[in-house]
């Protein structure tokens, strides 16, 4: 047990009832409603998880306090933790509008509905064949293709998706870790064009040897966006400014800067005046993984390293405990003797240095060069994963991966089916519509009275939960 | 039972409804609907691809004038036509990848963007062509054809046409983003301007862009009209009576601050870029002086065809005054507008540019 950690739990038993609510929400094991006797067990039982045995966010919706003051803090709890079930629902829901939106789209379907009338079956297997081919070829083109002449090109496209997912779930672990200390962080597309303007400098101005090369340009990389990141923590927690005025705006900051760098011979190519960097050295590039025939490369094992790392962070450590606390409601956190602002900036660097290694995953992985579309739509992309991925680690590398998926099999959706890019966005759009107001998906499914009751459940074997402990 | 009875009418009536429906059906099944013969029935194997930037195929700029060029041949040649419109400069890659896989003999890329993804991408399917639109190799890849335009010698008549007919002795210009194939009408506009100076002794001013230092107005991005109108508005209130811009549809932004000024009663006019305006941006006919054309339909439709009759090659080309590929288009209902004089003397420029006595040059011309 850390000394901060006794601290917390000390302050925690001197308190009155109200301020528990910042640990009960956190370690999720109290009831948020819990009756003030059990006071004192409460923050005991607080004590025991604290050590973070307990899962983040396991708590159902319900069963967490609706009565905790600070609107958006309930508001965005409710949208991170609705359960799997809905999700997968969300999924189907989009898929099945996506595939009307798809047949809508399909000339076959169009000249069948003229004589809808006199065959409707025509109209109606025009619809099936144009959704399930798109589906099918969506299918193809991320995960398997079977028309492929070697096994490794039939694994090509899955090789694909990771390669896409890759930017994908770093950036969305830097978005997660923010959204779990409280701060709505849209801030990655800059962290991320920061990070490619110091990597992709390192890599292509400076030539060093193999290892150390790539090593530097990770390092410039994280640094970069780590910075991006912390300057917006650092005014958030010194002046109070609001955190999604201030990612905007350093936004536009990084890409202005961008653009204007792009125009600087410093960043051109020597005999050329388009605004595109040179092509960084072979000392600099991440190595491909599974050989030249994939563009996977190393960018996806720091990844899965950088998930994992987060995943410490948020359950096993001090100071991932205390953004948990901050992001639960950031008084009770300062009264339990939380550096709320140094949790601020902290966890803002973090952020920005995650969204920076997808900032080097694109320069040193599969651009290779630096021009103003370097950060693609990855740092908006990336709220989104987190969204689905309901702010945890394992959840945001899920959601990154399922997106990956969509943006590598929209290629060949486009190419054996003519559906246009726009609806595969469409569909991916929706996905996140559903995932963001679970009450819609329920009652779509008819899954409200359910809802109810389980929320009437979730209250009695809380304070059975609580009883028992007292 | 009252109620039970009506389910049963209500049931009866439902079949009835279905057994007619099922008639309706099969007296009508093998008649009225038509037996589609199915989309494979091109007259030719052969197929043109084409992967845009993130532009897309509706930018109104050089994916669209691409696009199209492709679709003509479609309907021309009988090719099959794939297309892929690439979102971000991440897809690529893969897009070029899914082409060569789709067996395309063809596949053009749109802009220079795409330079690099083209060149791995042709490098490692040697036996595949490709052609690539405003970019060129500095040593030329043997499978890649580069489709270049020097604009700079039709903005250059532009020029000397604006100078002419302005009544303010201020003329305009201001561009999307400052990269060398917008640069370049730029350049050439205020080369056109300053030979007019020379020429007649006259003291035209050319705001929005400095050659010597290269550098002068732009909006940003190739989107905001708000941007163009502003920006317009601007050399407006400087005195300018003509304006080309050359940011795509942000050119809609300046037409519309000039409509407003033709309509406050100040005689302004429009140069468009890319297409003829007149035609692509009808909106602003009464005020479209002229445009400053790249043929890249036509530059598209020649390069598929020489590649399907089997005469490819990986030189360049490159559209000029002399031909074609670049053009100023006709005045139409400004004809009355400029002087009989000054058309004989565009002319007589056009001769000189594609006879070589006249020398327009910009540092975004085409070197080859």
């Amino acid at each position: 047990m850390s000394e901060k950690h006794k601290h917390v739990a000390d302050n925690h038993s001197k308190k009155p009832p109200k301020s528990t609510k910042a640990n009960d929400s956190n370690n999720g094991t109290n009831a948020a409603d819990a009756p003030a006797p059990a006071e004192d067990t409460a923050s005991a039982v607080s004590l025991d998880t604290a050590g973070g045995a307990m899962g983040p966010s396991a708590v159902p919706v319900s069963a967490m306090s609706g009565t905790l003051p600070g609107g958006p803090d309930t508001l965005l709890r409710r949208i991170f933790t609705g359960s799997g079930m809905v999700s997968l629902l969300a999924v189907l829901l989009a898929l099945i509008l996506g595939g009307l939106l798809i047949a809508s789209t399909d000339k076959q379907v169009g000249a069948t509905a003229t004589y809808f009338f006199a065959r409707p079956t025509d109209f109606l297997l025009a619809v099936w064949n144009a959704a399930t081919r798109s589906y099918v070829a969506l299918f193809q083109g991320s995960v398997f293709n079977p028309r492929g002449n070697t096994a490794a090109a039939q694994f090509a496209p899955f090789m694909e998706t990771l390669t896409i997912a890759t930017p994908l779930i770093t950036a969305g672990l830097g978005v997660a870790l923010a959204f779990r200390a409280g701060l709505f962080n849209i801030g990655a597309q800059g962290q991320i064009i920061m990070a490619g303007i110091l990597a992709a400098w390192a890599g292509f101005a400076l030539h060093l040897p193999l290892g150390l090369h790539l090593l530097l340009v990770l390092v410039a990389g994280i640094i970069g966006g780590a910075i991006w990141g912390g300057l917006v923590g650092y005014l958030k927690a010194r002046t109070g400014a609001h955190e999604v005025i201030l990612t905007i705006m350093f936004n536009y900051i990084a890409l202005y800067f961008l653009r204007y760098l792009l125009n600087t011979p410093a960043f051109q190519r020597p005999g050329e005046t388009n605004p595109i960097s040179p092509i960084l050295d072979p000392t600099a590039v991440y190595p491909q993984i599974f050989g030249t025939q994939y563009r996977l490369h190393l960018g996806f094992v720091l990844a899965i390293a950088a998930t994992v790392l987060v995943w410490w962070l948020l359950n096993r450590s001090t100071i991932g405990f205390e953004f948990r606390a901050v992001g639960a409601n950031p008084k009770a956190a300062l009264t339990a003797g939380i550096n709320v602002p140094r949790a601020t900036i902290l966890v803002m660097a973090l952020a920005g240095a995650l969204a920076g290694m997808s900032g080097v995953a694109q320069v040193a992985g599969t651009e290779k060069v630096l021009t103003d579309g370097v950060a693609a739509t990855y740092g908006f992309d990336a709220i989104t994963v987190a969204l689905l991925g309901r702010s945890t680690p394992w959840g945001t590398f899920a959601a990154g991966l399922l997106f990956g998926a969509f943006r590598a099999g929209a290629v060949q959706m486009q190419i054996q089916t003519g559906t246009p890019i726009d609806i595969v966005l469409v569909v991916q759009s929706l996905i996140v519509l559903f995932i963001a107001a679970p009450p819609l998906v329920r009652a779509v499914f008819g899954l409200n009275p359910r809802r109810k009751k389980t929320a009437t459940a979730g209250k009695s074997t809380t304070a059975a939960t609580t009883g028992g402990a007292a | 039972m009252k109620n039970s009875l009506r389910a049963t009418v209500k049931r009866g009536s439902m079949v009835g409804v279905a057994t007619a429906g099922a008639a309706a059906l099969l007296l009508t099944a093998c008649g009225a609907p038509p037996e589609a013969g199915g989309p494979t029935a091109t007259a030719s194997d052969y197929s043109g691809c084409i992967v845009s930037d993130s532009g897309g195929f509706d930018d109104q700029s050089f994916n669209q004038s691409s696009y199209e060029g492709l679709k003509k041949a479609e309907a021309d040649l009988g090719i099959k036509v794939n297309q892929v419109e690439s979102k971000t400069n991440n897809d690529f890659e893969p897009n070029l990848n899914a082409m060569v896989t789709a067996g395309c003999d063809l596949t053009l890329t749109v802009g220079f963007l795409l330079g690099d993804a083209t060149k791995k991408i042709a490098t490692a399917n040697p036996d595949s062509h490709f052609a690539i639109i405003d970019f060129n190799y500095a040593p030329a890849i043997s499978n890649v054809k580069p489709i270049i335009y020097d604009t700079a010698q039709a903005a250059f008549m532009a020029g000397y046409l604006a100078a002419g007919t302005t009544k303010t002795g201020t003329v305009a210009t201001f561009g999307g983003i400052k990269i060398p194939t917008v640069t370049i009408f730029m350049d050439g506009y205020a080369d056109g301007v300053k030979y007019y100076n020379e020429q007649k002794g006259k003291d035209v001013k050319v705001l929005g862009w400095d050659k010597a230092a290269q550098d002068g107005s732009f909006t940003g991005d190739f989107e905001k009209q708000d941007k163009g109108k502003q920006l317009t508005q601007n050399f407006l209130d400087q005195g300018a009576d003509i304006v080309m811009p050359v940011a795509g549809p942000v050119g809609k932004g300046a037409g519309a601050a000039l409509k407003e000024a033709k309509a406050a009663g100040k005689d302004v006019k429009l140069i468009w870029v890319d297409s003829d305006g007149f035609r692509t941006a009808p909106d602003y006919k009464d005020i479209m002086l002229t445009s400053v054309m790249k043929q890249m339909g036509d530059a598209v439709e020649t390069v598929v065809k020489e590649d399907k009759e089997g005469t490819f090659s990986n030189a360049p080309y490159v559209g000029t005054l002399a031909n074609n590929g670049v053009q100023l288009a006709p005045f139409h209902d400004l004809e009355s507008a400029v002087p009989a004089e000054l058309k004989s003397e565009l002319e007589q420029i056009k001769k000189d540019i594609v006879d070589g006595k006249l020398k327009v040059e910009s540092t975004a011309s085409p070197k080859v």
